[in-house]
């Protein structure tokens, strides 16, 4: 008989581990799902992974991968902090979309004006736009008991029609012969969000997704609040009796995470998107989530779950043009990754062990 | 400048083995980007029944391969990227929101052809090509307006964008022509694709009385409501001939195949330009479904002669005297749109009383 025992504390070693096991386990079982559908199972698995990496074209997948990891590990980072003190924004994707959209309009406000203080302006309105979307759900939270989850979920299709909004009415290009989306700022170089140094895919989101790897990590590890934090998500009781204040914290974590996840929106709108159109939003905000877990909300394991999704989507697009592999069996692939953590977060907090029957 | 050095190498370097490789009669490579997936029954389904038709015609000496469901935005450009460094010689971007991408990867890539659908940039190695939808528009409006026995006459509007207010107008116009009392409601969806707000659009024109729907949107879920109704509907984007012979009595549907065989033909035999194809019933980009039985036989042969005139140039949908919608004069007596006003129209002609969404 196996039975699961209980550890007295959740085994670091374990922490690491899982991760590991967990992207194995996808492989094998992305590769049995390849297989069923009459691929190569190797050949697609080396393709989704080895490819962007040391493939033929991997001088250009292998900056792609810092420009599509850096919103994820960005939103990511706040996020952990929250989900470490039990405080669950599910609607990083709302602020992202804000934040493009308030970082967005500073830029179309200034145009056709040039000036350096452009851009950083760009950068605090976009942060502003997600705080104060993240502020939505902290302040019912806390005034009226309402659950974070479900207000900051809500309020992500709220901003996509903000954004469909924007994208046909307010910002609208005058130049775009009635047609939806803003001016790209990809041709207004005072608001644009360019590469920094040519062949390293590196623009200013990445560098802010370092700095914020950094940071997290200062505060977690050294900081009172991060102590208050940690406190608050394991014994939430003992955390008021050290003078923790809940509300406090609710609105310092949504508020950070979604200062963080606006910034990340305005980069992208500056950068790769280029505009404000009705799809602003492409999931960064909820695949950040999967980035969070997968990194096991500590600041380093994010930044290589951040660069490991992004392997797995532009390996996605490799598979799927080299083997005509469906985009939603990559999919799959993704959801996969998910749900063998999850799974396999069980071994950290309990032992399998063998029962002897008498 | 460097990326752009790096990215201009690569491609030498994959054309100076394509070069020579051509000359053995190398199948050109042919790539296409899809928005949605090519199972979707509708926008990307048509596409990827054109990408068929390719093949089917020119069988081994070309190869064609797709990406799909690439979100607008972010992902485009490095997209239509890797379909470059990939190898094809000519890249079909198939939804408006790639637009920019696409100049963006064509300027890297001056030997690669691109076309694009929608959009209205281009360059000397992108062209755009798009279907004139409002000539079929005249055709269903035809029906509609004989079928109507409420006078009132239903619009599913995706957003007020020229081409879809080329449709309501083209449509409105046909209907009253035929029928002097019918009055178009227009319901404002937001969506290219959604069935539950394209179902609950159906049921409030249904709820006003509305009898004969006409939608702009791609999904079923208006016919089906239209089929619990015991109401009438026509196709969008594809066939949709599951609903006939009721409520779908006849369609309008997007015939790409007859483009891309014509486009891939001028690649081969080295005739291609970089046009603006602007292609409607007589090109056969634009196609009328099978008109059911449940259409009276006198309705059929008149929307059928109307179709046939249209498509022999011989009658085009906007002929004077109109006037818009203030009342002001929009085209004297026999005269005809110009093709310019058309792609920039954002009014109502006269009769529709409801308001455009500014």
């Amino acid at each position: 008989m196996i039975q699961l025992v209980p550890r007295q504390a959740t085994s670091t070693a374990w922490q690491v581990a899982t991760p590991v096991l967990a992207v194995l386990a996808t492989m094998v079982a992305g590769g049995l799902l390849f297989a069923a559908m009459g691929h190569e199972p190797v050949a697609a698995i080396r393709t989704i992974f080895w490819d962007p990496l040391f493939g033929p074209a991997a001088s250009y997948s292998r900056p792609q991968l810092l420009v599509k990891a850096a919103p994820l590990i960005l939103i990511a980072s706040g996020l952990a902090i929250g989900f470490r003190a039990g405080i669950w924004n599910i609607g990083a994707e709302g602020q992202y979309i804000i934040g493009g959209i308030t970082g967005g309009a500073v830029a179309l406000a200034a145009y056709p004006a040039d000036g350096p203080w452009i851009f950083p302006a760009m950068v605090l309105a976009g942060m502003a736009g997600g705080w104060a979307w993240g502020m939505i759900p902290a302040l019912l939270r806390n005034w009226f008991g309402a659950s974070e989850i479900l207000v900051s979920l809500m309020l992500v299709y709220v901003a996509q029609r903000v954004a469909a909004w924007m994208a046909f009415g307010p910002m609208r290009n005058p130049e775009g012969f009635g047609m939806p989306g803003s001016r790209n700022l990809q041709q207004y170089p005072a608001a644009a969000n360019p590469e920094l140094i040519s062949g390293t895919g590196a623009h200013w989101g990445v560098v802010a997704a370092a700095v914020a790897v950094l940071a997290t990590w200062f505060l977690m590890s050294r900081h009172i609040r991060g102590f208050h934090i940690r406190a608050a998500g394991t014994a939430p009781r003992a955390a008021r009796f050290a003078g923790v204040n809940p509300a406090t914290l609710v609105a310092f974590c949504l508020g950070l995470s979604g200062a963080l996840a606006g910034a990340a929106g305005l980069f992208e709108v500056a950068g790769p998107a280029g505009q404000i159109t009705d799809t602003l939003g492409t999931g960064y905000g909820f695949t950040a989530i999967i980035v969070a877990f997968l990194g096991r909300l500590h600041p380093v394991g994010i930044l290589l779950a951040g660069l490991l999704l992004a392997l797995t989507y532009i390996g996605g697009e490799l598979a799927q043009l080299t083997m005509q592999l469906p985009a939603a069996s990559v999919q799959v692939f993704q959801g996969m990754l998910l749900f063998f953590l999850l799974g396999f977060d069980l071994l950290t907090r309990f032992q399998i062990r063998r029962r002897v029957l008498a | 400048m460097q990326r752009r050095t790096l990215l201009a190498t690569a491609s030498a370097l994959i054309m100076a083995l394509a070069a020579p490789a051509l000359a053995q009669d190398e199948p050109l490579k042919v790539g296409f980007i899809y928005v949605g997936p090519v199972s979707d029954g509708g926008w990307t389904y048509q596409h990827d029944q054109g990408r068929l038709a390719v093949e089917a015609e020119f069988g081994d000496r070309v190869e064609t391969t797709y990406l799909e469901n690439v979100p607008e935005g972010v992902d485009a450009e490095r997209a239509l990227t890797q379909l470059a460094l990939a190898g094809n010689d000519v890249i079909y971007a198939t939804s408006f929101g790639y637009m920019d991408a696409v100049m963006n990867v064509a300027a890297k890539f001056p030997d690669i052809k691109f076309e694009h659908n929608t959009g209205y940039k281009r360059a000397d190695n992108v062209g755009t090509y798009d279907g004139r939808f409002y000539e079929g528009r005249a055709v269903i409006g035809t029906i509609a307006g004989r079928m109507t026995e409420t006078n009132k006459i239903g619009y599913i509007a995706t957003f007020p964008i020229p081409e879809v207010i080329q449709g309501i107008n083209s449509a409105y116009l046909h209907a009253r022509k035929v029928n002097p009392d019918v009055e178009m409601r227009v319901v404002w969806a937001y969506t290219w694709y959604d069935p539950a707000k394209e179902a609950d659009a159906a049921n409030a024109l249904l709820a006003e009385g509305v009898d004969v729907i006409l939608q702009h949107t791609n999904s079923t879920a208006p016919l089906a409501q239209l089929q619990q109704a015991g109401k009438i509907g026509f196709g969008q984007a594809a066939d949709m001939s599951s609903f006939a012979p009721t409520p779908r009595v006849s369609s309008v549907y997007n015939n790409w195949a007859a483009h891309y065989v014509n486009s891939v033909g001028r690649v081969l035999d080295g005739t291609w330009q970089p046009d603006g194809v602007w292609g409607g019933i007589g090109d056969g980009i634009v196609a009328i479904g099978d008109i059911t039985d449940a259409v009276p036989a006198e309705v059929k042969a008149e929307a059928e002669a109307l179709r046939d005139a249209i498509g022999s140039g011989e009658y085009h949908p906007f002929t004077g005297p109109l006037n818009k919608a203030d009342g002001s004069v929009w085209l004297a007596e026999g005269e005809v749109a110009q093709d310019e006003d058309l792609q920039g129209m954002n009014f109502y002609v006269e009769g529709i009383t409801a308001q455009l969404p500014q």
